[in-house]
């Protein structure tokens, strides 16, 4: 297993280093002079001239790539255009408001899927278990920008019981989930943002305690005499590994993809930072937001693996 | 032998032996009864009918602007779903928007299908060094969640129907080609495919007879299921000014405008939003029907 551990931490290596590629070439893939991105439309040609040669554009593409490299890797990720302040720091600060509203969205998920699913997975085919399966699909249809809108609508609009945006004036150093008046600007986004995972978590719990119940050792259970309840809690134990490796890639892809989700809630995050870099084609913030929300993917998926390695006996990995 | 067992088969009478139904007649059999996944391919076809005879179904100018008619309610005067907030008709530019979300749903997934499949058939047929080439690239990609790879490659390129088209295809053809790698993988080792190989077939032969064959019904479900996420993810490009160019009428885009109007009117301000979710829904359920009915497992 140690054996399996280390390769698979040496395989994030390359991936790493790809994304790192993919995002050194976003400066290229934006139309006109990489310069011209990097710099504010009224920059003299002086000063064009200088950052030129500051940041190497005049050197080969490898060079500058290499050179790019190291400045990220020691946390110099360059300077947003419009504030002024190093991308760095300001994507760290919005990450944490974005890991706030994934965990909740993805506990929240969790809850209610592995519930439905396991009802679901002991009524196969029964009504019940259309119904949980109907709930699914719907989790993964709805486009959840727009199911963000309607909960405004209804719940701050019309009841005027949560906030409709944006994040308490008391968050402003840093974000507290323990002060309900911070707390309760969080709630919507979460609701919003758990549907999917709602719907991908259920399928998986599903699927995966119903394979188990089709195993010999669950009639014996019930030979044995045990009630139902105590037949869940095998299934179940046999289930979560499987269960918990889609809910923590489900919870990377909130971390990554959290951007509709905050720009409709004005939820200060990395989406929100992300939406404002498009909007004022920000390239430097642009660049550095994507290489850290890509990176924290990969983290995320290799984390999830050796979780799963660990807490998982039946998988043997050499 | 194999000339005496033809005789004894053709020297029965005809009907003697069950017929055996050929695959595409069993899936269709399968089809034909599959009451839910028939209703959601009626609503398809009827959503696709509005959105391409559109100007047909309407008569209502979807650009004409008039500022007397901002934001009406559904059914104010002649306009069936109201107005938007430059008082242009609801129903048709919700008829006319489909054109733009059914594009982005279906073009996307079609390109990347034939690019993703080829690229997968090649790794998975060719096996070594080409493989791992073809397969640690798109290992690369799959480090991105799909809403951040389109949104960091047409956020940069900026906006535009081509743009986003690029996108939501670059972001696709990498599950693609993983699910025909699979595939091909599976079928390579199979004994048909060395008896063929024995047999002095060319390689391109057995791509083409044995391997594409049996990758299509895989492939092709797994395409059916990006449709959604391709409508989906380009009304939400849209949704964030990434996609279509205004005033071009699209539901992602309408959404995004009619938000800052949620407190007038909340009804009209949701029908962009319904009309993606029918739609997204529509498609995952015929994905669904169509798994069972081809019998591929997910």
């Amino acid at each position: 297993m140690w054996l399996y551990i280390v390769r698979r931490i040496l395989f994030v290596l390359p991936i790493a280093i790809g994304v790192s590629v993919v995002c050194f070439s976003l400066v290229y893939l934006a139309p006109g002079d990489p310069m011209q991105s990097l710099m504010p439309a009224d920059a003299s040609k002086a000063d064009i001239e200088m950052l030129k040669h500051a940041y190497g554009f005049d050197q080969p593409i490898p060079i500058q790539y290499f050179r790019w490299l190291m400045r990220a890797a020691s946390g110099d990720l360059g300077v947003s255009l419009q504030t002024n302040q190093p991308v760095f720091g300001e994507v760290m600060r919005s990450l944490y408001n974005t890991i706030i509203i994934a965990a909740g969205a993805v506990l929240l998920a969790f809850g209610f899927a592995v519930a439905l699913g396991t009802l679901a997975a002991f009524h196969l085919g029964k009504p019940l278990d259309r119904l949980a399966t109907g709930v699914s699909v719907l989790g993964v249809s709805v486009p959840n920008y727009w199911l963000g809108i309607v909960l405004i609508i209804v719940f701050a609009v019309q009841l005027g019981w949560l906030p409709a945006t944006g994040m308490s004036a008391r968050s402003a150093d840093g974000f507290d989930p323990t002060q309900w008046d911070q707390l309760r600007y969080a709630i919507l986004p979460i609701v919003t943002m758990g549907l999917v995972p709602l719907g991908v978590i259920m399928r998986s719990t599903r699927s995966a305690v119903a394979e188990v119940l089709a195993q010999d050792f669950i009639q014996m259970l019930y030979a044995k005499g045990l009630g139902t309840f105590a037949v869940v809690r095998h299934a179940l134990r046999n289930a979560l590994p499987q269960v918990l490796a889609v809910m923590g890639l489900q919870f990377g892809y909130l971390v990554g993809g959290s951007i509709l989700i905050e720009t409709i809630f004005t939820w200060p995050g990395t989406g929100f930072v992300l939406s404002k870099a498009i909007l004022t084609r920000d390239i430097p913030l642009l660049q550095g937001t994507i290489l850290v929300l890509s990176l924290c993917f990969v983290l995320t998926n290799l984390l999830v693996d050796l979780l799963q390695t660990a807490i998982d006996p039946r998988i043997e990995r050499a | 032998m194999t000339d005496a067992a033809a005789l004894s088969v053709s020297a029965l009478p005809a009907g003697a032996l069950p017929r055996s139904r050929g695959y595409l007649a069993t899936v269709r059999r399968r089809l034909r009864y599959d009451y839910v996944t028939l209703f959601f391919l009626l609503v398809i076809l009827l959503i696709a009918g509005a959105a391409i005879f559109a100007p047909l179904l309407t008569p209502i100018d979807p650009l004409k602007t008039s500022m007397a008619f901002r934001l009406k309610p559904i059914g104010y005067r002649n306009f069936l779903l109201g107005t938007d907030e430059l008082g242009r008709d609801m129903f048709s530019r919700l008829l006319h928007g489909g054109r733009m979300s059914l594009l982005m749903g279906v073009v996307p997934v079609a390109i990347a299908s034939v690019i993703g499949s080829c690229l997968g058939v090649i790794a998975g047929y060719a096996g070594g060094k080409i493989n791992t080439a073809i397969m640690r690239t798109v290992d690369v990609f799959y480090a991105f969640p799909s809403v951040l790879l389109a949104v960091a490659i047409s956020g940069t390129m900026g906006g535009g129907v081509a743009n986003g088209l690029l996108a939501l295809t670059l972001v696709f053809i990498p599950p693609i080609c993983r699910v025909s790698e699979t595939a091909t993988n599976q079928v390579r080792h199979l004994d048909f495919v060395d008896a063929a190989r024995a047999s002095g077939a060319a390689a391109y032969r057995i791509i083409f007879y044995h391997v594409l064959s049996n990758i299509a019904a895989p492939v092709f479900i797994y395409a059916s299921s990006l449709i959604s996420v391709s409508i989906l993810l380009a009304a939400g490009l849209s949704f964030l000014g990434l996609g279509v160019t205004p005033p071009t009428p699209d539901w992602g885009q309408m959404l995004a405008n009619l938000r800052q109007a949620i407190y007038v009117q909340p009804l009209v301000c949701a029908l962009p939003g319904i009309a993606i979710f029918v739609t997204s829904l529509s498609f995952n359920m015929l994905s669904d029907g169509l798994r069972q009915a081809m019998d591929v497992k997910s």
